[in-house]
């Protein structure tokens, strides 16, 4: 009996000989149980040892093989053929981020936004360790947990239009991340962190679009984080100018 | 503003055509709800102009209502209350998302925030309806 296959059409591009990306399409056989990421290792393995792209954990948690799956960001590792079939399946880099060979995106833009946002306890003075952790109630954990379960697999960016249009953008997972810490009980960072989001290119960039928060594969709501920084930051706003002496908390 | 980004030689920088809002159904629901903002903004310089005519005296507001009654304005009435309704429910869904209300240690469900908002709306509206019907 002959195997039933799918087909996958792969976006390739190889840096310094080709001028764009074109698509190259590869038969690979249907599994009811494999993922796309199966389908490319497949492709690696037996068919073509030059295909190129990130994976890692293949389990939904490292955020490394987050590509185009028939146009809408996934994570490869948790996307099924079976929910594509009969196909064919486009896969492609993640949009709106430089393409470094075939399925690699660059990094750089997204990795040096994480590090602005400064997305880690900032403390005015720290205690001395002696005198023990930073203890939080449950309320205080609740307040910003879903905004830590964040990843960094970039699929919000990729379903950003703003963020393709204006790539200066800081964009959803970072505004999410700093959000995350000025929630945090143990964080006394707003700060240093306001001038950050309430810059031309930080919340006020976001149109409220809404699918960062979609296709976020963690539940994460970027989307709310952006806005509630807005309004944050509007309150801020007008306690320094109805009360310049003193109104900033 | 967005100052363009330095490209790396040989990377592949792709670039948004302008039919970017039609490769998803979430972004054709977004520019629908920004187009809607043009509709309320003609429809309150209406009703600006509706009340000047009022101040002109009872000739010019009565020509003012036999404009608005022609077919093309009652189409475009109907066009514009459809989008002046996709964007209250937008605004009514955003809240849900943006505002965060907390009684005591919890967090009131964001549904109910968005209730809120239509039970508001009813209520504002039988009051108007009371007030033009009852009352005049």
């Amino acid at each position: 009996m002959t195997e039933e296959t799918i087909t996958l059409e792969v976006t390739r591009y190889r840096p310094g000989h080709d001028r764009e990306p074109r698509t190259e399409s590869f038969s690979v056989p249907y599994r009811k149980d494999w993922v796309v990421l199966d389908a490319l290792n497949h492709i690696k393995d037996r068919v073509d040892g030059s295909l190129t792209y990130r994976w890692s954990c293949r389990m939904g948690v490292c955020g490394s093989c987050g590509m185009m799956v028939n146009g809408v960001p996934k994570l490869t590792c948790s996307a099924f053929l079976r929910d594509y079939h009969p196909g064919p399946i486009r896969v492609e880099p993640l949009a709106n981020f430089p393409v470094i060979r075939d399925l690699v995106v660059a990094l750089d833009d997204f990795l040096e936004k994480l590090r602005r946002v400064k997305p880690w306890l900032i403390r005015e003075t720290e205690k001395p360790v002696a005198e023990g952790e930073y203890r939080q109630t449950p309320a205080q954990l609740d307040a910003y947990k879903q905004f830590s379960m964040c990843i960094n697999c970039m699929l919000c960016y990729a379903a950003c239009p703003v963020y393709g249009l204006a790539p200066a953008f800081v964009g959803p997972a970072a505004i999410a991340l700093a959000y995350r810490y000025n929630l945090d009980s143990r964080d006394e960072g707003y700060r240093v962190r306001e001038p950050i989001l309430s810059d031309s290119v930080g919340v006020w960039e976001c149109t409220f679009v809404g699918e960062c928060s979609v296709v976020c594969p963690k539940g994460v709501d970027p989307a709310a984080a952006i806005q509630r920084s807005k309004v944050a930051g509007a309150k801020d706003w007008a306690m320094s100018v109805l009360m310049p002496w003193g109104g900033r908390k | 503003m967005s100052e363009a980004r330095p490209a790396r030689p040989g990377l592949y920088y792709p670039k948004l055509p302008a039919t970017w809002w039609l490769r998803r159904p979430g972004y054709v629901r977004f520019m629908l709800r920004e187009v809607t903002s043009v509709f309320v903004a003609i429809f309150v310089v209406e009703l600006l102009v509706i009340v000047h005519k009022i101040g002109q005296g009872p000739q010019a507001y009565a020509d003012m209502v036999a404009k608005l009654q022609s077919p093309g304005c009652i189409v475009f009435h109907v066009i514009a209350l459809a989008f002046v309704l996709y964007h209250t429910i937008t605004w009514f869904q955003a809240t849900g998302v943006v505002q965060v209300v907390r009684v005591g240690d919890r967090q009131v469900p964001p549904a109910l925030v968005v209730a809120g908002n239509y039970v508001a709306w009813v209520v504002a509206s039988l009051f108007i309806l009371y007030w033009l019907l009852v009352r005049s």
